[in-house]
Formats: C-alpha cells, structure tokens, sequence
C-alpha cells in the first residue's frame, strides 16, 4: 500500500474548463481536475471518452481550445512556442511502447537526456543503467526493442521517460497492449514509482492496481470527467449511475 | 519442380533468341537498304588514344566525364534541396507547405526541355551563369521535385508513434527528425533514390541542346564526323547502359541489405 498525499501539498497539475475540439467534435468538454505533487491518479472510461486526449494535452502533443492547464503552477501557454520545455518536466508511457526501433535499449534512454538536458553520455549512460536497473532489465541494455517481449519493451519505455528525471509521469494504457502475463511486470515497475513518490497520471483499466495505488479515481465518459473519488468510494460506493454501468462491466 | 524450372528456363531462352534474332534481321534491313559501310575498327579511337605509352580519353570518353560531373553534381543538389522542399512541405507553416507544393507542382509538369530553356535563356543571364551551372542546375531543380516525393513517403512511412515518442522525451522538433525519424527513414529512401540517380544519368542527355559537351553530344559529333551512325549510337547506348546498371546493381543490393537487416533485427 503507498501512503495517501496529504492536501496541503501545492498542484503538480492544474486542469481547468479545459474544452478541446476535432473540427465539430468535442473531445473534451469543460475538464476540471487537479493533481497534487506526488499524488496518483487513475483515469478510467469506455472507448473514446477522451482519456487520452486529456492527458495528451497535458503535455503538449495535443492543444487545448478552452480553458487552462497549468503544470507546478505555471500556465502552459507560455510555453506554446517551446513544449519541448514542458515535455522535459513531464514524461510520458505510450500505449504500443514507441520505442526508437533503430536504437539499443541503452540508446533509448539516452537519446533525451544527451540531447535535450545535454548530459555528457558517461552521465546520461550511467543514469540509464540506474532505471533499467529499477525496471529490472539491465541486462538488455544493449539488445534491440524488436529482441524485447512486450513486457519488457513497456518496462524500457518507463525507464526511458524516468531517464529525464520528470516531476510528472503520465501513462497512457501501459498494460493494455499486453499479452495477460506480461502485465504484472509492467505494473510492479509503475508500483515501485509511485512507492518513490512519483506523480503519476496514469490512464488504465487495471482496477487491481488503482485499488492498491491510486489516490483518486477518475471516470470520464464522452469528454466528460463524470465522477472523481478515491478509491475506496469509487469502487465501493459511485455516485453516477454511469459509472456504476461502466464498473458492473469491467469488474 | 526441377523439370518444370529447367522448361521455363529453356522458354525464356527461346524468347531472347527470338527478340536477338528479330533486331538483327531489322538491322540487317536497315543496313542494306543504305549500304551501310561498317566501320567497328574505328570506334575506338573515339574512346581513348594511346600517345607515346599514355591513355588519353577520346571524345566519347571525355563526354562521359561531363555527363558523370553534371550527373553527380546535380544529385547532390538535388538530395540537399529535395529534403528542404520535404521538410517545408510537412513543416507547421501554411505559406511553406503552399511553397512546397506549387513547387513540385510545377517542376512535374513541364517538360524537362522546356525547363531547361527557360534556365539558360531567362534565369542563367540574371545570374551570369554559364552552361555547364545551367544545365546542371536545371536537372538539380527538376529532380529535386522527385527527391522532395521521396523523401516525402520516407518520412511519412515511419509511424508517428516513434515522433511522438521523441517529443515526449524533450526533444525539439528538429531533433525529433534528425535523431529519430530520418534514421528510421533511410531503408524506405535509399532505394528510390538510386532509381532517381539512374533517372538523372539518362535525363542528363538533354544537356546536348545548350551546347554542353556530354556524352550524347560527343556522340553527335563523332558521327557528323564519321558516318558511324550506328557504330557510335550502339557504343554510347552501351556506356549509358554500363552505368545505369551499375547503379541499379547497387540499389537491388541496398534493398537485400536493408530488408535482411530488418529481418534479423526481427528474428533475434
Ligand atoms: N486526431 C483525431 N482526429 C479526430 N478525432 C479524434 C482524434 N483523436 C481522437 N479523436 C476522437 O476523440 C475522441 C476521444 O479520443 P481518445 O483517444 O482521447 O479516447 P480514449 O478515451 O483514449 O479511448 P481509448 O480507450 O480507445 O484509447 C474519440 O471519439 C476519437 O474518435
Ligand atoms: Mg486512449
């Protein structure tokens, strides 16, 4: 079990009436929510309910039309000519892994931070062998991502984004790409994260894992955050009777 | 299937004797009807002369080095501007991506001939530029058009979750396309980019027309020269053909490499 955050800690991220549109289509409509620094939050949701929209804008790879996302405070539209600067601060875990298939597993890690933290590449090396270690696969550092299983691709990919030494992790269904066996390896990596007191944002639809993990539990449906609880509430009490449909399906 | 293979084998063999047989024939018609005086013993001395023990290049062989010299210098022009027009064609700027476009647009669909006209007669004399810059800047410009397609397909074939991926650790977007996505790009580009260097090695015969001394010119004179119409057209078709083989030889090779490496990197 890791330790509930306390709520006097100041907001890692900010989300507020963020709307988001694709041409006529509303992805996201009006989105609160506020993620404190080292709290875990678990987005759930059916398909196409906007989860990865949500967290896509959080660190740039998608704009926002309404509203504001501030990340430690600051607004991120000061950043809107250079995300590069946000995406320093805020690592990202992708569902289909995305590792660079022409590059080893060590130059995975290493590539952001030799060229965007310019670390000399003893440092940026040693920094890697570090997380693999924490991901339990050092001793591929140097095969390539196609030699990898799944399981363990997904677990190079959160070294690699640990490699940056972000303040906010954000997962995009890490697991869901993954055959039943490999998930509880990918999942024991992320546990071990938010054991260190990570923020994490993490997209999953593994309930076991935001049961022992999260502090707060989000449902969105059709672009709507339609109820936010911890876990315990969440699961045992909902308030919506969507959610209540979405749960009796997936548990 | 060993009897079957040796029966297609002996088919195709009996094709190409056929096809030989038919172009020797025609040749022969050809020939007769003008009583033509072949002169094969002549030919080479238009490709190399041997003075005092030294090989000196013939007219034909030193057009071949003014093909070879505006060939390459044009590919690499047109590699280099290739890529700029591909990567303002798929840049985040409007005005570029028109730019771009009008660009490959307009090169594609005028004849290379009028193009080059245009060059020598309107663009060359604003600049004070001679032939030889003319002619290999306007097979560069044209195929740069194609280069930019290439490239273009290239880039667009590597998924854009690798992009992403390379945004999502820092990276600027000139890194992302230099550190990951041009790497992963090269298999898909190499290839036809060989192809369209065979292209620019034969589309550079029209070089001729303003006056340049390249090996389908040279050929031209030898034979207002001599008379060796088709001695001399044989040989400069050959050399062409040498060349151009040469080349393909080279861009089936790369794509074995690139597809086995691929393979195997798979297969570990
Ligand atoms: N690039 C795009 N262009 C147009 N529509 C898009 C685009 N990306 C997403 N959408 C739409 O936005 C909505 C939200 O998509 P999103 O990927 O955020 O859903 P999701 O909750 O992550 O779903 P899933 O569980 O399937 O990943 C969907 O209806 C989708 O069709
Ligand atoms: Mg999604």
């Amino acid at each position: 079990m890791v330790d509930a955050v306390s709520p006097d800690r100041p907001l890692a991220v900010e989300l507020r009436g963020v709307c988001k549109w694709y041409d006529e289509f509303q992805a996201l409509k009006d989105i609160d929510l506020q993620v404190r620094q080292g709290e875990r939050t678990v987005v759930c949701g059916p398909s196409g309910s906007g989860k990865s929209t949500m967290i896509r804008c959080i660190n740039r790879l998608e704009e926002h039309h309404g509203g504001e996302i501030r990340i430690n405070g600051e607004s991120v539209e000061l950043y809107e000519a250079r995300p590069h600067l946000i995406r320093q601060r805020v690592g990202m875990v992708f569902q289909q892994f995305n590792l660079f298939s022409h590059m080893t597993v060590v130059e995975n890690c290493c590539l952001g931070p030799i060229k965007a933290l310019k670390l000399g590449r003893a440092e940026a090396r040693e920094r890697a062998m570090h997380y693999l270690e924490k991901v339990r696969i050092p001793e591929q550092a140097d095969k390539y991502p196609s030699q990898l299983s799944g399981g363990q691709q997904q677990r190079v990919a959160i070294a690699r984004a640990l490699c940056m030494s972000p303040q906010i992790m954000l997962f995009d269904e890490p697991t869901s790409a993954l055959d039943p066996e490999m998930i509880q390896e990918v999942l024991e990596a992320m546990i071990a994260l938010a054991e260190d007191g990570m923020t994490m944002i993490c997209v999953t639809h593994e309930m076991g894992f935001a049961r022992t993990v999260a502090d707060s539990v989000v449902f969105m449906d059709r672009g709507e955050i339609v109820e936010q609880a911890p876990p315990s509430e969440f699961f045992t009490a909902p308030r919506s009777e969507r959610t209540r449909a979405f749960l009796d399906k997936i548990l | 299937m060993r009897q079957k293979n040796r029966s297609r084998y002996l088919g195709d063999l009996l094709i190409y004797l056929a096809i030989i047989g038919a172009a020797l024939w025609g040749l022969r018609i050809a020939t007769t009807a003008q009583a033509y005086n072949w002169q094969w013993y002549n030919v080479p001395q238009y490709l190399y002369k041997i003075h005092e023990g030294v090989v000196y290049p013939g007219p034909l062989l030193r057009g071949l080095i003014t093909t070879m010299q505006i060939s390459a210098g044009a590919m690499v022009i047109a590699a280099v501007l290739g890529l700029l027009v591909a990567v303002l064609g798929m840049s985040g700027s409007r005005v570029g991506r028109i730019l771009a476009r009008g660009y490959i647009e307009v090169v594609r669909n005028i004849p290379i001939l009028v193009l080059l006209f245009l060059f020598y007669f309107v663009v060359a004399p604003i600049f004070g530029l001679g032939r030889f810059a003319s002619g290999m800047l306007t097979l560069a410009l044209y195929e740069a058009a194609f280069a930019a397609e290439i490239y273009r397909a290239g880039i667009e074939g590597v998924p854009r979750g690798q992009r992403e991926a390379a945004a999502a650790v820092g990276l600027t977007r000139a890194q992302q396309m230099r550190y990951v996505v041009l790497p992963q790009s090269i298999p898909l580009i190499l290839p036809p980019m060989t192809n369209l260097a065979i292209n620019l090695i034969k589309h550079s015969a029209i070089v001729s027309v303003i006056a340049i001394f390249d090996l389908a010119n040279e050929g031209r004179n030898v034979i207002s020269e001599t008379f060796m119409v088709f001695e001399v057209w044989f040989t400069v078709a050959l050399v062409y053909l040498v060349i151009t083989t040469a080349l393909s030889f080279l861009a089936t090779g790369l794509e074995r490499r690139f597809a086995r490496s691929r393979a195997s990197a798979r297969a570990r």
